[in-house]
């Protein structure tokens, strides 16, 4: 039996390709890409998980609800993902295991894609993380979860300048009820091969003295790690006295001379 | 380049990392995180439009105010673990014995019925079917109906955020034993299981409060213990008064020992950190999340496969080879008499002292598995030693009775109502059961703290049954 080779228009189409969408939950054999799944606790990452992978992790809303990472995978568009649940955290920069297991899958596990699930409704609380991943990885996707519930309190966001202030691409879903998967999917093929590039804004607001310290810091260590492309974070952690990055670094664990 | 360069350069990057840190001063992480709540704040002001803050969340507002009230605040909490617990208890009992019937009364008889007609051995059949099945069976019968009800009710719960409420409300009081807040909900967690209590603590970020809340979760009363709770509350406790009032009074002492599983939980996290774990009490942002109606079916569905199937599949794991060595002590002989009725001899002096007996002594070290097995072991172990041939099911046979004659049985081992208040006392302070050991191994990797963890509620445990007895023997 021949498969069909011939372009029918439907492949462009974000419908076909959701049609497509085998979900293989925990079978994560010989994956093209990886996508890490980032964000505070109670923004809904569980079920953007359970709606990708057709997994049903138990989803709550309590902090610590995913202390271990989950992992389950789905085929879209012809490639295999794996997809990684790091438990929910408020920021990345204190020691507590749940930080230190998200932080390290995005740092040293450099996954293809990062996705971070935040609360349409609060989003600005949400964006305190977002901001510290940003600062780690070139390739991520904004998830804006919880529209439903956005809405429903009369909260309005814009995802075009969202986006904009971000430099990453911002998917509205409510995954509870399925809405805006698709284009999630889509956005994450994209980034994953590159089609998406991805300018993620890096913090700004230092006073001058931290700034002059993170930029002085970070130059050093492109010359001692040219390919290392998230330098100026690992120069706030160094700033901050992060045992663990110190102890990479000595180990060489960042991969390259 | 060399390892020597490598290790060189790294070096020079340390010292310029110091140098600079000197110079920035010590709140650099301050000022790193308040840059970045106001580079947070700049972009949603400019992508997103906030309605008007009055009419902001009035409902979730409006709860809040009355579950984490000073007046009501507790009263509710202690309203919601009684239902809770009264839910479980009375909703048990009718899938309890319908599971103890068919395993019990049906399975073991027709399987006993094919090995003999197989010309089994004695002691092959005695040892996988007496020993080793029965435990199974006892395990399934009696954990399963509680759990297949507590943890969909405490999932819901979970879901609905009445759980974060709760930490909220017992924050200041683990503030001042020195204990983190999230412990409240890894105390929680702990009534389901302390193997997952274990686990849940890794929501806290400073180890010396971790290390409290690994080590006092064993006084959160789990669910294999709840069964042993109830039926000795039964017996003993609810015969003091008219049977209408039995069954509630027999919960309100389960409630007063869960409780009394709290205090000694606050006690010893204080005791911890003002001896041992010294410390700060760590800061941390408690977010109170929006109120979510619960998915009942979904819920239910997910945490009878996720939590309940997985617990029962682990205890089973743990009781089938206990119900083995508990078949192997009453049937291997030692002179005239089984290796169980020795060592029961032997542990009835310390006992008896401590308000208690060896039969009971005996049945928690072989229940170390399963805090399940233990009134079906006890049972087993108190007819054999009486030589009651009628009442029992076999020397090494785990069985089940009404609670009248398990009542009649223990009276006739020599129990009274004081031996009946320190097993609830004991089965409440005694060691965490295996699993739970294995689990605070495995997150603490630390085999001084895994024994503490082991071995301070036996100490306790004894010290309070000891002091009970004493009180009793004053008074009678």
């Amino acid at each position: 039996m021949s498969t069909n080779t011939v372009n029918s228009p439907c492949n462009d189409c974000a419908f076909h390709n959701v049609a497509q969408l085998k979900k293989l939950g925990l079978d994560t054999d010989n994956t093209d890409y990886v996508v890490a799944l980032a964000g505070n606790p109670n923004t809904g990452k569980s079920t953007v998980f359970n709606a990708l992978t057709g997994l049903r992790q138990h989803t709550g809303n309590w902090p610590g609800k995913t202390v271990v990472r989950a992992e389950g995978g789905y085929v879209y568009g012809e490639k295999r993902y794996k997809i990684v649940d790091l438990p929910g955290t408020y920021s990345l920069l204190s020691t507590s295991e749940d930080e230190e297991v998200a932080r390290n899958f995005i740092l040293f596990g450099q996954p293809d894609v990062t996705v971070i699930v935040v609360d349409a409704s609060r989003l600005e609380r949400n964006l305190n993380l977002t901001l510290q991943v940003l600062e780690i990885t070139n390739k991520s996707v904004l998830c804006l979860n919880l529209m439903d519930e956005a809405t429903r309190h009369g909260i309005k966001v814009d995802e075009r300048s969202l986006a904009k202030e971000l430099g990453i691409p911002v998917v509205a879903t409510s995954a509870r009820t399925n809405v805006g998967i698709n284009q999630l999917l889509a956005t994450i093929q994209q980034v994953a091969t590159g089609e998406i590039i991805c300018q993620p804004r890096k913090i700004k607001q230092l006073s001058p003295a931290i700034d002059h310290a993170v930029v002085q810091l970070s130059k050093q260590l492109r010359v001692n790690y040219p390919d290392l492309n998230n330098t100026r974070w690992i120069a706030m952690r160094l700033l901050d006295g992060d045992q663990r990055i110190i102890q990479a670094l000595e180990n060489n664990e960042f991969g390259n001379s | 380049m060399s390892t020597q360069e490598k290790d060189k350069d790294v070096k020079k990057l340390m010292d310029m990392a110091s140098d600079l840190r000197w110079k920035v001063g010590n709140n650099f992480h301050d000022q790193l995180v308040e840059g970045i709540y106001a580079e947070a704040s700049q972009i949603t002001k400019n992508s997103a439009d906030l309605p008007d803050r009055k009419i902001e969340y009035t409902f979730d507002r409006k709860l809040d105010r009355i579950l984490t009230s000073k007046k009501l605040g507790f009263p509710i909490m202690l309203l919601v673990l009684s239902v809770v617990l009264w839910l479980t208890i009375q909703g048990a009992n009718y899938p309890s014995g319908a599971l103890a019937t068919l395993l019990l009364e049906i399975v073991y008889p027709f399987l006993k019925s094919i090995s003999a007609s197989l010309n089994i051995p004695w002691w092959i059949d005695g040892f996988v079917l007496d020993g080793v099945y029965m435990a199974v069976a006892w395990v399934i019968a009696v954990m399963l109906p509680p759990m297949a009800i507590f943890f969909p009710i405490f999932t819901l719960l979970e879901d609905f955020g009445y759980l974060p409420r709760v930490a909220f409300n017992l924050d200041s009081l683990f503030n001042k034993v020195g204990a983190h807040g999230k412990q409240a909900l890894t105390m929680t967690m702990g009534w389901g299981c302390n193997a997952a209590g274990v686990i849940a603590t890794r929501i806290i970020d400073s180890p010396r409060e971790r290390l409290i809340a690994i080590i006092t979760n064993n006084f959160s009363l789990c669910n294999g213990r709840w069964p042993t709770q109830i039926l000795i509350a039964t017996i003993f406790i609810g015969a003091l008064v008219p049977p209408a009032l039995s069954s509630l009074t027999a919960t309100a002492s389960v409630i007063a020992i869960a409780l009394l599983g709290v205090f000694f939980m606050f006690m010893t996290s204080w005791l911890l950190s003002s001896t041992v774990l010294k410390g700060q009490v760590s800061t941390f942002a408690l977010e109170l999340p929006p109120y979510r109606p619960p998915r009942f079916w979904k819920t239910l569905y997910t945490s009878l496969i996720d939590r309940t199937l997985i617990v029962l599949w682990r205890a089973i794991v743990f009781a089938a080879p206990a119900g083995a060595v508990i078949w192997l002590i009453s049937n291997i002989d030692i002179g005239s008499d089984s290796i169980a009725n020795h060592l029961i001899d032997n542990f009835d002096g310390f006992g008896l002292f401590v308000g208690l007996n060896g039969v009971i002594l005996l049945a928690y070290i072989v229940a170390i598995p399963a805090n399940e097995i233990v009134i079906p072991t006890i049972l087993m172990l108190t007819v054999a030693k009486l030589g009651m041939q009628s009442a029992g099911a076999g020397e090494g046979v785990m069985f089940e009775l009404e609670s009248v004659e398990t009542g009649e049985i223990l009276r006739a081992g020599g129990w009274t109502l004081l031996t009946g208040i320190n097993l609830m006392l004991f089965s409440l302070l005694h060691n965490p059961c295996s699993t739970t050991i294995y689990t605070i191994y495995q997150e603490t990797k630390s085999l001084k703290w895994t024994t503490v963890a082991t071995i301070l509620p036996i100490i306790m445990g004894f010290i309070l049954t000891f002091l009970v007895a004493q009180f009793w023997r004053l008074l009678s």
